[in-house]
């Protein structure tokens, strides 16, 4: 498992990232932990001749706590998600969803940046940051832009980041109310047979807001706001909860995998919301 | 054949110095150019955890790192926690409660071991299970590996208690 020949940079600032990334346009990838990367390159599934590793980037790994928001920088690991104390209070959903990534070793690797920008439908954060209505930020050479995580993904692998450009962080709103990360996957290490994030307000017993992402059920994050509508003005009872379970299910669109066929990735995807939602309302 | 480059790290306290091509995978380096031999190549896929070392305070396989990303960095593998003459509280303890048959995962298991006990010293068994979850072991079916865990961190924290 030897991947293809590269050559190798580790940059010291951000111009000169840009600046190679300019230089050999398609031939280039930018490198955060390299646990999605080097696999594939070593499956010579990715072809990356140029090979940027941005660890020596000042200024991006970094959590910030504001009162309104919270940025993570890209460079930020699974790993220093978890054991961030202010993060737990602030949003614990990023600990308990971090929790639920690969293996401990992985995390240690494994950064927020190279999850959300990959694109792949198996990773967890970018349907976490759809249900947080996070923010990209991204830069490149004519500047930085900020891009909603909800209007994010493309296509599998396929982003609205440009080829020339580096994500660089992504800031969410302080989530309020209730918060689950819930995963069904067949063993450690495996991507989710179906994963949902939820987020939800409760006030004199009344859900007044939710937020509910799936993942791994489509070729791209499921943002779904059906099944949020399908909450709001509830109790959150079990009428409630089969109505979301009901309106989500026709927003995936699940393919046939070695995780099972599509009937059964439905049925899961419905067990795994609606454990979601009874676990958020439970916390709300 | 891309240009080779000129690669520095420490490892188990030695300075190692050497050209490398980028693509080089860090567990060919160390077993193979260095000829430390204790973390062993399983599945080189990043799921079975016997690469495991200890790299700037993280648990990191190494079959899922370039050797030039590890270009100045402080790197320990399982011949750096304890030899035949002087073994690990964790190596002593998989000796003594059988938490290895034929031993394969046993560097990359102790290894991975010493950083769980390292960022907890008194983990539950199921702290111990979840901490471990990324090293994979075929023969035991984990007790043994488990008790083995429980073991060490008992030792280790009443000698750092005997100590104080």
């Amino acid at each position: 498992m030897i991947p293809a020949a590269f050559e190798y940079y580790r940059p010291k600032d951000m111009a000169s990232v840009l600046s190679l990334l300019e230089e050999h346009g398609d031939d280039a990838r930018v490198m955060a932990g390299g646990h999605s990367l080097i696999p594939m390159m070593k499956l010579r599934m990715a072809d990356v001749p140029h090979l940027i590793d941005l660890q020596d980037i000042d200024g991006l790994s970094e959590i910030e706590i504001g009162a309104d928001t919270i940025k993570i920088g890209a460079m930020v690991t699974q790993m220093d998600l978890i054991s961030h104390e202010g993060l737990a209070d602030a949003a614990p959903i990023l600990r308990e969803t971090a929790l639920q990534i690969a293996d401990p070793q992985v995390r240690y690797m494994g950064t927020v940046g190279g999850n959300v920008a990959n694109g792949d439908p198996g990773n967890d954060m970018p349907g976490l940051m759809q249900c947080l209505d996070a923010t990209m930020s991204v830069i490149g050479p004519d500047g930085a832009r900020d891009i909603l995580a909800r209007e994010f993904y493309e296509a599998a692998y396929m982003t609205a980041r440009e080829d020339d450009e580096v994500l660089t962080s992504v800031t969410i709103p302080r989530p309020k109310g209730g918060h689950a990360y819930e995963k069904q996957k067949r063993k450690i290490g495996d991507y989710a047979t179906a994963a949902a994030a939820v987020q939800i307000v409760k006030e004199n017993g009344v859900c007044t807001s939710a937020s509910i992402a799936m993942t791994n059920l489509s070729d791209i994050p499921i943002h779904s706001p059906d099944a949020e509508a399908a909450l709001v003005g509830t109790a959150v009872d079990d009428a409630a909860i089969k109505a979301a379970m009901q309106a989500m299910l026709g927003d995936i669109d699940p393919n046939e995998d070695n995780r099972g066929p599509v009937a059964f990735k439905n049925h899961v995807a419905g067990v795994i919301l609606r454990r979601a939602i009874e676990r958020a309302w439970s916390r709300a | 054949m891309s240009n080779k480059m000129h690669i520095k790290f420490t490892v188990n306290g030695k300075v190692e110095e050497f050209l490398a091509e980028p693509r080089e995978l860090l567990i060919y380096t160390l077993r193979e150019r260095l000829n430390i031999t204790g973390p062993h190549i399983g599945c080189e896929t990043s799921h079975c955890g016997a690469c495991s070392v200890t790299i700037d305070g993280k648990s990191v396989k190494a079959c899922t790192m370039f050797a030039v990303q590890a270009d100045g960095a402080d790197i320990t593998t399982i011949e750096g926690i304890g030899g035949p003459d002087d073994l690990h509280p964790l190596q002593n303890a998989f000796k003594e409660h059988h938490g290895l048959q034929c031993g394969y995962c046993t560097p990359g298991m102790i290894t991975r071991a010493t950083k769980l006990l390292e960022e907890n010293p008194n983990p539950t068994e199921e702290e111990i299970r979840f901490g471990m979850a990324g090293n994979i072991c075929r023969c035991t079916g984990y007790q043994n590996i488990i008790k083995a865990i429980q073991h060490a961190a008992a030792e280790m924290n009443a000698a750092k208690e005997a100590a104080e």
